[in-house]
């Protein structure tokens, strides 16, 4: 088995990943972006798993549970922020997201206000 | 090149295929629908290289619930029919970042590896696996059941719209003795409800 051959193909694909978090404007596509990363990581651990040998042994396999385990989580939480945006906005373009700190609790109150009155 | 290498260069092939439609389609649906391949074919990687349980898991976990998680949520939001114009912003900055970074990372592992071959190790079977889990690696994995525990309320405070928003509760509080109590507390995931579903009509 040559080893580059996974390797270079998960550094691909962690490419098309920076690629795509930075290219896309829907926050959805931006979670796949992610989930792309994050299976070239996987993959990076399972190829170094079968090439280094460390003292324990089927680390990497059981880092690359944990990953996918994590990333799990993230998805959940993601989607649920991603769900709450579109309930609040209507849209989950990611450049429509007001990054400012200052007006925050005034909109923030205001939309809370409107949604509780609707 | 032996019949493992054959393999993992087309599965290697078609996982970057997959993936490069997920990032480039201008269709909602169909870029889950790639996912799904792009995360197939690295499973089939998975087996090639001996990670039985872990291509198992990527199947269970990443195609079965990631996958539908996030078709779910495309419905959820925006599903239209046909392509969509404004998925993408013009980005040449994103296309030599990502190009730079993916083939820096493809020269350094080249470099570091050339064309040397390993021997296949033992197959990561189940029962060799979870004897690692939970004997070398027990305290990472209770955390990681915390982080689940804390990523399922985080989730869930996330999508009630009358919990966890501290700007949203000394407003409410005040005006709650005024109302009479009784009507108000159900009518609010009713009314929330009725609006979600006119947003996404």
């Amino acid at each position: 088995m040559r080893p580059v051959i996974p390797y270079v193909t998960a550094a691909l694909l962690f490419g098309l990943g920076v690629y795509g978090v930075l290219r896309r404007r829907n926050a959805v596509l931006v979670l796949m972006a992610v989930e792309l990363m994050l299976n070239a990581v996987n993959l990076i651990l399972v190829t170094a798993d079968t090439t280094v040998r460390a003292a324990l042994p089927h680390s990497g396999q059981v880092f690359a549970l944990f990953v996918i385990v994590l990333a799990a989580a993230e998805i959940g939480v993601g989607l649920a922020i991603v769900l709450q945006l579109y309930r609040l906005r209507a849209s989950v373009t990611v450049d429509d997201v007001p990054l400012a700190e200052a007006p925050a609790p005034a909109t923030g109150a205001a939309a809370d206000g409107g949604e509780g009155e609707k | 090149m032996t019949g493992a290498d054959v393999l993992l260069l087309a599965l290697g092939a078609v996982a970057v295929g997959a993936g490069a439609l997920v990032v480039a389609t201008r269709h909602l649906v169909r870029a889950g629908l790639w996912l799904v391949v792009c995360l197939g074919a690295l499973a089939g990687d998975y087996l090639v290289l001996g990670a039985e349980l872990v291509a198992w898991v990527q199947v269970l976990i990443y195609v079965g619930a990631v996958v539908v998680l996030l078709l779910f949520a495309v419905m959820l939001t925006r599903a239209p029919i046909g392509p969509s114009d404004d998925l993408d912003r013009p980005g040449w900055p994103a296309a030599l970042i990502g190009a730079g970074s993916g083939l820096g990372l493809a020269v350094l592992l080249v470099d570091a590896f050339r064309w040397s071959r390993v021997a296949l190790p033992a197959t990561g079977t189940a029962e060799r696996l979870g004897e690692q889990v939970f004997r070398s690696w027990v305290l990472p994995f209770e955390v990681l059941s915390v982080l689940l525990l804390a990523a399922l309320v985080g989730a869930i405070v996330l999508s009630r719209p009358d919990i966890g928003r501290p700007g949203a509760t000394p407003a409410a509080a005040p005006a709650r003795p005024g109302r009479p109590a009784g009507p108000v507390e159900p009518a609010r995931p009713v009314v929330a409800a009725a609006g979600d579903e006119g947003g996404r009509a």
